[in-house]
């Protein structure tokens, strides 16, 4: 993704909003933290049924209520190490956009701290050197506290990884 | 969205109008004195025209108008029904529906050239003019026509009449257009101001009519109005002109006429009433939603029945049983509404037929069986086109003309079967006909010029008659306007392929071909076959497997070269599950082979454990697994855990590679 366009995403999310609700959540140690709008429901742990021949990255499959969604790990996305689960392990559903269908899918995160407020002033968009993760995955970076909040852009991952399905098997 | 959009709704019924003209004017092409389809033609254009008016679809309404006067007059028995006013109507009729899609289009042209065609189709049939009633014709209650008679008509209408969309002042128009009129007002039944309720039609009529025309055109005029009104209709001259309130007895000819009318109309009322009360129109996607709760519902009851089990209450168990029985009901019941009759896909056919028969100069009969066979909505409105496909190649390839049916000492007419039952879970739609059959010379040659086989290729007769499913094939010489671009056969395979059915194909030189297409019941639910390999489940369309057998240690061992087993002196080659979907795991000690096949091609599944038959509901993948071919869905178990579901046909495609890698290393 170009810098514009880049520049671009980073605006949209914003908006004209100075806030913006979250549900923040860790994975490996860092915080992300995903639109309040998009969460369709926090689960426990559920059995997973792998998904042979599918992407790393979206390697199984859940039942939520009865629908079959796509269960993602987006640590993979980011490169980072597959941790076990804990007590603390949940699944956040979201609703995405993918090719204007809504898609429901399952993020797997270590643990889900809460719901909160961003504000515009404290964020930034990704540096475009000194980061170990591709910079477009991610929407903008928050500072709260001592830490940094990230905040990914998650259709850029999702549909990335349709496009690029022939070079995304190798994170593991 | 409670409230649907009038037009919308209007559009709906105006289609559905149009159906009904459409299969009376079938009808009418068999026998063309049926009076009953000429009456509900006529009812039919009428219904169009006035509600076409009411939504102000002005052009509809005008032109239908023209065709609703030309039935009138058969009706009347001015002019007879003849083969040419049916097909003028007929594609009047398209041009209704074109009117109805677009009413602001460009018509103007195509209208008129209609009309034209409508009004040579009407006078050419050699009746002449309006008036002149003549005596030859065979209608009964012409017999009361005769000089000018006096008639003197006292009407009221319903006090709601006006909210169902009666005009009152059409009625009167109608009456004027018989003859003199005087019309005068009854006002003695208005309320006073404040008691008046706009909407109400209190005013009676009391109209003296000079007519030449018979009393049954009188009573026509109030034809849609006259179940709930009150209506005198006496005539002047008659021996009691007083006779105001009892006037019924004056006439014994007319009065057995408008008992005759009136009960048919009565009839046709109480129908549309009876039809209206059954049916309830509910959007799709409603039925899916509801489908997903039961689904759910399902899968919750089952995790009750196994709590329920442990548990030693008692009081738990008769409660959970009895809830497995309802929520098992309830399913049933749910599956069942998503059902439609193949007849709504069967009766598009006769038009088609009736078009072809006159394009082609073929005399054809279409003959259809089973209609009341019931298929999930959604596979009847995708099989329609690749019906019209078959339907059409059978016309245009499979029947000859009259003259080479009679040298072949055959029927001239050509007959074409549409023919649909259920066996098991599966539909069987076949269309059959009595033509020359497939002549395989040509196939064989035109698949040899187009480098689909090699010169010379041994293939067997069913493998041969497949070939014309391939891409681009086409054995018509010339190009016609029906078939022959090749461009069919292909999607019929692959529309039917992704219903999950298959096809196959019959076909006797001289004697016409069958083809059958098997289709599963539903695309919601399915039957499949439980296995497991390595730690997880899977499930294979039971439609598809032929047989279950144990893989002896000997095969396993001699197929670490050649993975195929012989069964009953055939080659079948096999995958195993557990590398393909590399599980990690140790294969269990006795492995089973499931056999699956696609027509005539088989492929063997090595599986750890068979677990058993396994009736559910399919959900699809999502857009992330849409690269994944090997599956076709997920379904969820009773312990509402996801199993994935096998696409049989990549996986046969996947073995026949396979087998041909074998084959070509010898």
């Amino acid at each position: 993704m170009s810098e514009a366009a880049r520049k671009l995403d980073y605006g949209t999310i914003w908006g004209d909003e100075e806030d913006l609700s979250v549900l923040t959540f860790n994975l490996n140690g860092e915080t992300f933290a995903i639109e309040a709008i998009v969460v369709q429901e926090i689960l426990d742990l559920l059995p997973e049924t792998h998904v042979p021949g599918s992407k790393p990255f979206v390697s199984s499959v859940i039942n939520f209520r009865g629908k079959v969604i796509p269960l993602a790990d987006i640590r993979l996305a980011f490169g980072m190490d597959a941790t076990e689960t804990t007590i603390d392990s949940r699944i956040i559903v979201i609703e995405l956009d993918l090719d204007d269908e809504p898609t429901l899918v399952g993020i797997r995160t270590d643990k889900v701290n809460e719901v909160t407020t961003l504000a515009k002033v404290a964020s930034e968009p990704p540096p475009s050197v000194g980061m170990r993760w591709r910079a477009d995955y991610i929407n903008c970076l928050v500072k709260r506290g001592g830490e940094f909040i990230i905040v990914p852009n998650l259709h850029a991952i999702f549909s990335s990884r349709k496009e690029r399905s022939g070079n995304t098997s190798a994170p593991n | 969205m409670s409230n649907p959009d009038p037009i919308s709704v209007f559009r709906t019924e105006a289609a559905e109008l149009l159906e009904q003209i459409e299969s009376g004017l079938l009808d009418l092409t068999r026998s063309l004195d049926d009076r009953d389809q000429i009456d509900a033609v006529f009812r039919g254009l009428h219904t169009l025209k006035g509600s076409g008016a009411m939504f102000g679809f002005e052009a509809l309404a005008a032109f239908t108008h023209h065709c609703e006067t030309a039935f009138d007059r058969v009706r009347k028995g001015d002019v007879p029904a003849t083969h040419e006013l049916v097909s003028a109507v007929l594609s009047a009729q398209d041009h209704m529906r074109a009117l109805l899609e677009t009413p602001n289009g460009d018509h103007d042209a195509m209208s008129a050239s209609l009309l034209d065609n409508l009004h040579r189709a009407v006078n050419g049939a050699g009746s002449p003019a309006l008036t002149a009633n003549p005596a030859a014709t065979a209608a009964p209650m012409a017999e009361t026509a005769g000089g000018l008679r006096e008639w003197r008509i006292r009407f009221s209408l319903p006090l709601n009449a006006m909210a169902n969309g009666t005009n009152p002042l059409g009625l009167l128009d109608e009456m004027r257009d018989l003859g003199e009129c005087k019309i005068v007002a009854d006002t003695a039944g208005v309320p006073d101001l404040a008691a008046l309720e706009p909407r109400d039609i209190h005013l009676a009529w009391d109209v003296s009519l000079k007519t030449e025309k018979p009393r049954s055109d009188i009573e026509d005029v109030f034809i849609f109005v006259m179940d709930e009104m009150e209506l005198d209709i006496t005539e002047i001259a008659a021996e009691r002109p007083a006779a105001l309130a009892a006037p019924a007895a004056a006439m014994p000819k007319a009065v057995v006429v408008s008992e005759r009318e009136a009960p048919a109309v009565q009839a046709a009322n109480d129908s549309k009433q009876a039809k209206s009360a059954e049916n309830v129109r509910v959007p799709a996607e409603r039925l899916d939603e509801m489908m997903d709760r039961v689904g759910e519902l399902v899968i919750a009851q089952s995790r009750l029945t196994q709590l329920a089990g442990a548990a030693a209450d008692l009081g738990l168990r008769s409660v959970s049983e009895e809830i497995e029985r309802l929520s098992g009901e309830l399913r049933d019941t749910m599956m069942v509404l998503r059902m439609m009759p193949v007849a709504s896909l069967f009766s598009r056919f006769r038009r088609l037929v009736h078009d072809l028969s006159r394009e082609t100069g073929k005399e054809i009969e279409l003959i259809t069986e089973g209609e009341s066979t019931e298929v999930d909505k959604t596979v009847i409105d995708r099989l329609a086109d690749p019906l019209v496909h078959l339907v059409r190649n059978s016309i245009d390839h499979g029947l000859e003309k009259p003259d080479e049916r009679i040298a072949a000492g055959k029927d001239p007419k050509g007959k074409v079967v549409l023919s649909a039952h259920q066996t098991g879970g599966e539909v069987i739609i076949t269309i059959k006909d009595d033509g020359r059959g497939i002549n395989r010379d040509r196939v064989r040659a035109k698949a040899e010029s187009s480098g689909l086989i090699q010169p010379g290729q041994a293939l067997s007769d069913p493998e041969l008659l497949q070939l014309i499913f391939q891409p681009g094939f086409s054995t018509a010489q010339a190009v016609t306007n029906l078939s022959g671009r090749g461009v069919g056969m292909d999607v019929v395979k692959k529309t039917v392929e992704t219903l999950r059915g298959a096809i196959d194909i019959v076909s006797k030189p001289g004697n016409g071909s069958e083809v059958s297409l098997r289709i599963p019941l539903t695309l919601a639910i399915i039957d499949g076959l439980l296995v497991r390999v390595g730690g997880g489940c899977y499930v294979i369309p039971l439609s598809a497997v032929e047989e279950c057998l144990e893989l002896s240690l000997e095969d396993d061992l001699r197929s670490r070269g050649r993975s195929f087993i012989s069964l009953r002196d055939s080659l079948v080659p096999f995958l195993r599950l557990r590398e393909l979907f590399r599980t990690g795991t140790q294969p269990d000690q006795h492995q089973k082979v499931v056999v699956i096949s696609t027509g005539s091609e088989r492929v063997g599944l090595v599986v750890d454990q068979i677990i058993g038959d396994h009736q559910t509901v399919i959900k699809s993948m999502s857009k992330l697994h849409h690269d994944v071919a090997t599956f076709s869905g997920a379904t969820i178990l009773g312990d509402g855990s996801v199993a994935l579901i096998l696409d049989v046909t990549h996986l046969v495609a996947a073995g026949q590679h396979q087998e041909a890698q074998m084959r070509a290393a010898g």
